[in-house]
């Protein structure tokens, strides 16, 4: 569809995403302004971002927040990814359709409902086995649980979009099904992996309700700390640190998105000589 | 292609589809189980529902307590009855912003819709929490809207948004857009244009071409869309937490005071199950036309 819009749906347009964005940019407004008031600026000022090396509880949680998304993100790829392949690969098999329900399930299912029975699984696992320990490892295994979603939805379009006829004639070449998917299908379908993985990162990164049930006492994420002290009202260096991370991950995104289009281009361009 | 015993596939199709068993799907049944069990001071927090008797029989202990609560206290129902109002409404609102806005990016030239593609996700990348706080910072009473608009002389008292409706509405709409927008984007960009040019060439008003055309094509978008919105939207805890007030009892949060501040976990599991039986006809219309859709 390529038409020129009329005035009013470029305007509704420009006013949802002038939405989106106005809160954002005003956070970054006030991590500046040297008055710990809301309604006063006191003048620039950067202090409350050199307040933030200072405050250990900040930084503990935000190590936990990274160690735990790093972790679960690479799992929720490699089990995504096999449930993607699964799904799209093979047309008929035992538990397809429950395999089916439970990939799509987390993408609505409410993080609260998740949450509680999770945190219900793993203390009555706990009686049982006297294992997992609350903490570290719970959160871990309930953000792959979510995580997996979001990966096997992204890499099974692009799955689903890839040219088989290319396996086909790498097999035909004497190449085993598992190195023709290897070296033929896997760089196809690789940018799909990176940025679920990115997305799972930052959901992992973001997660305040599913953790705050499964991490029992001893352990809190970055997001547990934020919300205990905005409950407790603005505090001028979570604007501080609200900003540094929005924008880490903005730069992270649109650097990834621009990678990854720029790999499409070059393998249009190479499957376009090719067809030549 | 006839499926034959292959043991790659297995190890292809085994590890994803344990692992979501054990820990998303048996989890409900632990849920269940526990919610027909009692509150007891002792870690952890509930009674035994199987137990085995010194001399080796099963008991079961089985107590509808928690749902009869569940049904004569006030307080569940009136916050079941509120989720679904403000999710349905919230719901109303994204489409009716949503479906301009995607509309717009479709028919936007190819060149500029990656770009208002990535406008639009990028927020969903970024910290949820952090933008629901972020949107304080606009609506609070001495926030940027009301400075904006006591400078310019449009009131003369300060808007009060904060810990009402009004701002839950605020904030499912601010935090859930994204979603709305893009199944219907993915929709009304298959729609084939010369679809609307034949109904023109056949007299059809533009009006008249969007209702009989564009609107049935899209439902599937819409559909999805706003299933996307609604039933997380139901089960919303960090807004009504944030900037509703104590009267925007949503589900969620109810939920969440049961298990944290009175620590009763077997009542909290009886107010999720009675909480997903709401939710199992929306997420099965997902379920249906998600798969449907994939299959496609």
């Amino acid at each position: 569809m390529e038409r020129s819009s009329p005035a009013v749906l470029l305007s509704v347009l420009f006013f949802g995403i002038a939405m989106l964005y106005l809160p954002i940019l005003v956070l970054i407004g006030y991590s500046f302004n040297a008055s710990p008031l809301v309604n006063v600026w006191g003048g620039f000022s950067t202090a409350w971002y050199g307040q933030l090396l200072h405050n250990r509880q900040l930084l503990q949680a935000a190590l936990l927040s990274l160690e735990v998304a790093l972790t679960a993100s690479t799992g929720a790829v490699l089990l995504g990814t096999l449930a993607a392949i699964a799904l799209v690969r093979f047309a008929r098999f035992r538990g397809r359709l429950l395999l089916t329900g439970m990939v799509n399930a987390p993408l609505v299912m409410p993080e609260i409902i998740t949450g509680i029975t999770q945190l219900l699984l793993f203390v009555s696992m706990m009686q049982l086995f006297s294992w997992p320990h609350r903490g570290f490892t719970t959160i871990v295994l309930s953000h792959i649980t979510f995580c997996t979603a979001y990966v096997t939805i992204t890499v099974q379009s692009r799955l689903q979009g890839a040219d088989r006829s290319l396996e086909e004639a790498a097999m035909d070449l004497g190449a085993s099904p598992a190195r023709a998917f290897l070296e033929v299908t896997l760089p196809i379908i690789s940018p799909a992996i990176i940025s679920s993985w990115l997305l799972c990162f930052t959901l992992s990164l973001d997660d305040l309700v599913i953790s705050s049930f499964v991490a029992g006492p001893g352990a809190s994420t970055l997001p547990m700390v934020i919300y205990s002290k905005v409950k407790l009202g603005v505090s001028p260096d979570i604007n501080a640190l609200a900003s540094l991370i929005v924008c880490a991950v903005g730069v992270c995104i649109i650097a990834a998105g621009y990678l990854m289009a720029r790999a499409d281009r070059r393998r249009a361009q190479e499957t376009q000589l090719a067809g030549r | 292609m006839k499926s034959t015993w292959r043991p790659g596939r297995w190890l292809i199709i085994l590890p994803p589809l344990i692992f979501l068993t054990v820990f998303f799907l048996i989890p409900f049944a632990f849920a269940f189980k526990i919610s027909f069990a009692e509150a007891a001071p002792h870690v952890p927090p509930f009674t035994d529902v199987f137990s085995f008797t010194p001399d080796h029989h099963l008991r079961l202990a089985v107590s509808l307590g928690n749902y009869r609560y569940l049904i004569t206290d006030e307080v569940y129902g009136v916050a079941y009855l509120y989720s679904l109002r403000t999710a349905f409404f919230s719901t109303l609102i994204c489409l009716a912003l949503g479906y301009p806005m995607a509309y717009a990016i479709a028919r936007s030239p190819k060149s500029a819709q990656g770009l208002l593609l990535l406008v639009i996700m990028l927020p969903f990348w970024t910290s949820f929490l952090l933008r629901v706080y972020a949107l304080e910072g606009i609506i609070r009473d001495n926030g940027f809207l009301n400075t904006v608009l006591l400078h310019l002389g449009v009131i003369s008292h300060p808007l009060r948004i904060m810990r009402t409706s009004l701002a839950v509405y605020i904030g499912i709409v601010y935090s859930y857009l994204p979603f709305m927008v893009l199944p219907l984007f993915a929709t009304l960009e298959k729609l084939d244009p010369l679809l609307l040019e034949a109904a023109a060439d056949l007299g059809s008003t533009p009006r008249r071409a969007f209702v009989d055309i564009t609107l049935p094509l899209s439902l599937p978008g819409v559909i999805a869309g706003s299933m996307l919105v609604f039933i997380p939207a139901v089960g919303e805890f960090v807004i009504p937490s944030l900037l509703g007030g104590p009267n925007n009892l949503m589900i969620g949060r109810v939920l969440w005071d049961e298990f944290f501040g009175n620590h009763d976990w077997p009542v909290a599991s009886a107010v999720a199950i009675g909480f997903l039986l709401l939710l199992a006809g929306p997420i099965a219309i997902y379920q249906y036309y998600n798969v449907r859709q994939l299959e496609a």
